[in-house]
């Protein structure tokens, strides 16, 4: 659970911060009045639609954190035999990485008004998307192949699940980008289009954060078990 | 430093909020069944909640019927003694009290208590809903599954839950996670909901500091639920795997009637501390929103400003944070490393400082007051005592050693029914009781009201206070019938017989509060646009009950705390939020603290 | 008024049923009067607590329930009366704290004289395992479970031939020797419970859990399961005797070895 524990730390920290910031230590019965003097910045002039992703991502980095702790605690009993990564894994950490790329690019036409260079970049990031998704896919039958079922073994279990979990992530960030093309192909206004395309770009780094922090787990876990012990000492 | 440039150069007001375009409803199916008001989806929410939460009360009627009276009803058997307990159990917890804080008061209070017109995402909002429904479906599908509902008990601890010793294990419990994993989807749509709302939609003037502590409540449990339920996804999903498809997440090596079982290498114990990470902040999930609702009720009925405002924030914030490093209390006889309990047991009594804080917040606050015993002030303190009784009996459960001998008997099953099955319930009448004349215009009938109060406190009471001294005999939890046992003498039996009787009594009152939702909608006197004379937004609606958008033309705009109850100098013992003149001097007030 | 009443009824009526009701822990076979004693010391704390904070409420109502004329006292909050509640709660839970960890401190180290054996929980049974003569329990794997080898032994381990193995019968104690109860489960999760011993540990198929104890008094005494083990969970039952050292000896002859089992069986 450190890691589950660690990531809360970090959102309780920045929570109570941002509380402290609010006026959490203020009297409000002293006060009256509508308090226009201070600032509205800083505390929500986000749109709401950003706040939104933002909170889902909180949401979403709690139920990767928490696939992360069930796999390290399995981990540190003696009997665990990892599977072997297949090297595909590499080949779609890039295609990944390519997505991410082009959805920023995307962005950035966007906000220069280039309509055209953002449908381009829209188009390759959900390609790319894609691709990673059929990489995946590969990746799995090579190893079903070779024997490693998720019947095995915990651990083969926990490869299945982990990137089936992100999959499916992925594969609501592919759903996005279909209906901001959508979206762009009516003819959006700019700052719509451009709203939309920060989102997806957005939810599609933290998607490849993400990936980057599993497929790492996944594939170099074992050879760091001092990290790993560190990390589970006090939970197991 | 002067408290006044304190106070002011902290505040950052909530940004002005850009009027929302309403997705107004074009007749009566977009009005009231696929609504996007959040008004409507929090009595949706309320009423699915009520509903199942029937299921769940007819459950325990059957349960104490056998455990009052056993070898009486001879269609309870073993099986489906598991199957009641276990679905009782979940409904309550998951099904009723959740749901009805989160999507009935959360969707309900919210947008009218900030002066927002309504959540930020409408859609998302009704499909929230509905996600819930097909949950509930799902769930009470499992009754009429073939081997019926899982009888796994409402911790569903593999690797019993899906072996087939246990009730169930063919449909039951595989609608059972199926059902959960929609709720918690269904959930989590709402929780984005209502905390991008209190972030950003807030009228002009209502700083954090100036919303009520019912909305404090639901946010701080919705950020808790919103990542304590992953956990329980997780589990819910491995275990699905563990069931359906062979995997060994859960499942050790094991031996079933003499059959060696497939599985291999699972850890029973990671499920544990999985359903626990959610289990725990789940008993402040419910308990939060309703600690912020009671707060309020008391404050309105006895006229007085909540006591210790900052310290009831901060309280709520401190129990929040600290829930989620208590879960393993659940679990001292688990067979976990030993040494957790130390640990667990410093964080479990910690967090009782903050909580004991609340409770002497909220009779400081009836202390100097003017209080008027209206029924929700009456629900209110019904809360405080069953609270009180059942936080105190945790000190013995969090206090590891002392948990050895108690646990898993029914003393825990006391405790827990005291402190978050009488306790938030309390809260909820009383929250109906001084809410339904704002949702509907009319009262409730007091005279029922108190007809009903009664029964249920003392019946409650009568009900779980003895309950207690069983567990600390010895009886176990989750037995239909103890039996032959030579440490428990005749006269348990006795007890038990009481304790049912008194259940069927206060389940019988239920319907007198249903008949009196009814009765009233139709007959209950005309109560105007703010009955209690309360200070906050939602009383302050241009229309009683509430139109789409709540507002009329012009959004409120807020100009003081909640709680100026009995401001010295004022005219009238209470002064709206919105209400512009300041009349009393700040020097007048600065003084009193 | 009427509210007031009851309220202190509450209260009053929760003190005297404590005090009067017929209900109360069984008398302790064991070595942990250590946790009684920190039962009693919570039920003091947080009895005074309880009775303080519903006599305090009945107060209130009473005194300033609602009359013409009366109006509330606006106090928004009194550091100095909030700070010292906090200080006094803070003390009462360390009261109960402090006990509490050093009992636990206690629990969980055996000694090291203790005497280790088996009790083994499987769907709806007991079963125990002593040591021989060897004072060592063989290995076991729960693979090897079989009709003729329930408890999973492995056969060619010396140390376990001499193992005695008691099923589906009473299990026996020497009063005053204690004992470190290693805990094991072939199937689902079970938990050893004495009440009169007041210690208990669940079971869990796939690994050994513990606890210890030095039983204090003879008698016989009831086993139940006290983790939900399916539906026969409530009829898992079984007897604990604690008898003097003499007796338990002669009880001891008499049971059968593991290797004297398999041979039988073959």
């Amino acid at each position: 659970m450190t890691v589950t524990l660690l990531l809360l730390g970090v959102l309780a920290a920045f929570g109570g911060w941002w509380l402290v910031r609010q006026g959490i230590v203020s009297r409000p019965w002293l006060e009256t009045g509508p308090l226009e003097e201070a600032s509205p910045r800083g505390a929500v002039a986000l749109p709401a639609a950003k706040l939104g992703l933002g909170v889902f991502i909180g949401v979403a980095s709690a139920l990767m954190a928490l696939l992360l702790s069930a796999y390290a605690m399995r981990m540190t009993l003696p009997d665990w035999s990892p599977p072997p990564q297949p090297r595909l894994l590499w080949v779609n950490t890039a295609v990944l990485v390519l997505a991410s790329l082009a959805l920023q690019r995307a962005l950035r036409a966007a906000q220069e008004g280039d309509r055209k260079g953002a449908r381009s970049g829209l188009l390759a990031g959900g390609a790319a998307g894609l691709a990673f998704l059929v990489g995946q896919l590969a990746a799995w039958r090579e190893l079903a192949v070779a024997g490693y079922l998720p019947a095995n073994n915990p651990a083969d279990a926990f490869f299945y699940l982990i990137t089936a979990v992100h999959g499916l992530h992925l594969l609501g960030g592919l759903v996005a980008l279909g209906r901001t093309e959508a979206r762009l192909r009516q003819g959006v206004p700019d700052d719509r289009l451009r709203l939309s395309l920060e989102l997806c770009a957005t939810y599609w780094h933290f998607l490849l954060l993400v990936w980057i922090v599993l497929f790492f787990t996944l594939s170099f876990a074992p050879s760091f078990d001092w990290l790993v012990a560190l990390c589970t000492a006090p939970f197991r | 430093m002067s408290e006044l440039a304190h106070g002011t150069g902290g505040l950052i007001p909530a940004a002005e909020v850009p009027e929302m375009e309403l997705p107004h409803p074009h007749g009566w199916w977009s009005t009231y069944v696929f609504s996007q008001d959040a008004k409507v989806i929090g009595i949706q929410y309320s009423l699915t909640a009520i509903a199942i939460g029937m299921v769940a009360l007819v459950l325990s009627w059957l349960i104490r019927l056998q455990l009052g009276f056993p070898n009486t009803f001879t269609f309870i058997e073993p099986q489906a003694y598991y199957q009641f307990i276990t679905m009782h159990g979940m409904i309550m917890v998951v099904y009723l009290l959740t749901a009805l804080f989160l999507g009935g008061f959360g969707n309900y209070l919210i947008p009218l208590m900030l002066g927002a017109r309504d959540m930020v995402f409408p859609f998302v909002n009704m499909l929230s809903f509905w996600v819930y429904l097909l949950a509930v479906l799902v769930l009470v599908a499992s009754f009429f599954a073939p081997g019926g509902p899982t009888g796994a008990g409402w911790t569903l601890y593999p690797p019993q839950a899906i072996l087939s010793g246990t009730p169930g294990r063919e449909w039951g419990i595989v609608l059972m996670l199926l059902s959960l994993c929609l709720f918690i989807a269904g959930f989590t749509m709402g929780g984005l909901n209502y905390v991008v709302t209190v972030l950003q939609a807030r009228t002009r003037g209502m700083t954090l500091m100036r919303m009520p502590l019912t909305v404090w409540g639901i946010f701080t449990a919705t950020v808790m639920a919103l990542l304590a339920f992953p956990a329980l996804f997780v589990g819910a999903v491995m275990m699905l795997l563990d069931r359906l498809i062979g995997t060994s997440f859960f499942m050790p090596t094991l031996v079933e009637f003499g059959e060696r079982l497939r599985y291999g290498g699972g850890s029973p114990i990671l499920f544990q501390h999985l359903f626990w990470f959610f289990g725990h902040p789940e008993v402040y999930i419910v308990a939060l929103p309703a600690f912020g609702i009671v707060s309020d009720l008391i404050s309105t009925h006895a006229r007085r400003n909540i006591f210790g405002y900052r310290m009831m924030v901060w309280a709520i914030v401190i129990i929040g944070a600290l829930s989620f490093i208590v879960w393993a209390h659940h679990m001292y006889v688990s067979g976990m490393h030993p040494w957790f309990g130390f640990f667990f047991a410093t964080t479990t009594l910690i967090i009782a400082i903050p909580t004991a804080i609340k409770v002497y917040n909220w009779l400081l606050t009836l202390w100097r007051g003017n209080i008027h015993l209206n029924t929700p002030m009456l629900f209110a303190l019904g809360f405080i005592v069953t609270f009180v009784n059942g936080g105190l009996t945790g000190l013995f459960l969090g206090n590891v050693v002392v948990d050895v001998p108690l646990s898993d008997t029914m003393f825990v099953v006391a405790h827990f029914h005291m402190v978050m099955g009488v306790a938030p319930v309390m809260v909820i009448y009383g929250g109906i009781y001084h809410w339904y004349p704002k949702i509907t215009g009319r009262m409730l009938d007091e005279t029922m009201g108190k007809i009903h109060f009664w029964i249920t406190f003392l019946g409650a009471y009568a009900i779980f206070f003895p309950m207690h001294y069983l567990g600390l005999l010895g009886v176990p939890r989750r037995y239909h019938e103890i039996g032959e046992t030579a440490f428990v003498p005749a006269s348990a039996g006795d007890l038990n017989a009481f304790i049912s009787v008194v259940a069927l009594v206060v389940g019988a009152a239920q319907m007198l509060f249903l008949f009196n939702l009814a009765w009233s909608l139709r007959h209950g006197r005309a109560s105007g646009p703010n009955p209690w004379r309360a200070t906050t937004l939602e009383w302050q609606t241009p229309e009683t009950p509430p139109g789409h958008g709540n507002w009329g033309p012009e959004l409120p705009v807020v100009h003081r705390w909640p709680y100026d109850y009995s401001v010295p100098g004022a005219k009238e013992d209470f002064v709206p939020q919105n209400q512009p003149d300041p009349s009393p001097s700040h020097a007048a007030r600065g003084l009193a603290t | 008024m009427a509210v007031a009443l009851i309220l202190v009824l509450v209260a009053v009526g929760s003190v005297a049923f404590h005090l009067l009701s017929p209900w109360w822990w069984t008398p302790i076979a064991s070595n942990w009067s250590y946790i009684d004693a920190t039962i009693t010391v919570t039920f003091w704390i947080t009895g005074v607590v309880f009775v303080a904070v519903v006599g305090f409420m009945a107060y209130c109502v009473f005194r300033f329930r609602s009359t013409p004329g009366r109006r509330a006292v606006h106090e928004p909050e009194n550091k100095r009366l909030e700070v010292w509640l906090t200080v006094a709660t803070a003390l009462g839970v360390a009261a109960m704290l402090a006990p509490g960890l050093f009992v636990w401190h206690l629990f969980v180290t055996p000694p090291a004289d203790a005497t280790e054996i088996e009790i083994i929980g499987q769907q709806w049974q007991w079963s125990y395992r002593l040591p021989g003569e060897d004072g060592r329990l063989g290995a076991v794997d729960t693979r090897l479970v079989s009709p003729d080898n329930l408890l999973g032994l492995v056969p060619g381990d010396p140390a376990g031939r001499d193992d005695v193995i008691i099923q589906a019968d009473d299990f026996h104690l020497p009063i005053g020797r204690p004992v470190k109860v290693l805990l094991r489960s072939v199937d689902v999760l079970h938990n050893f419970y004495v009440p009169e011993f007041r210690a208990k540990m669940d079971m869990i198929p796939g690994s050994v859990t513990y606890f210890w104890f030095t039983p204090t008094r003879t008698g016989t005494f009831d086993v139940l399961c006290a983790e939900l083990c399916g539906s026969g969970h409530a009829v898992m039952r079984g007897r604990v005797v604690v008898q003097t050292a003499e007796e338990y000896q002669a009880w001891l002859g008499g049971q059968r070895r593991f290797a004297q089992a398999a041979g039988d069986t073959r």
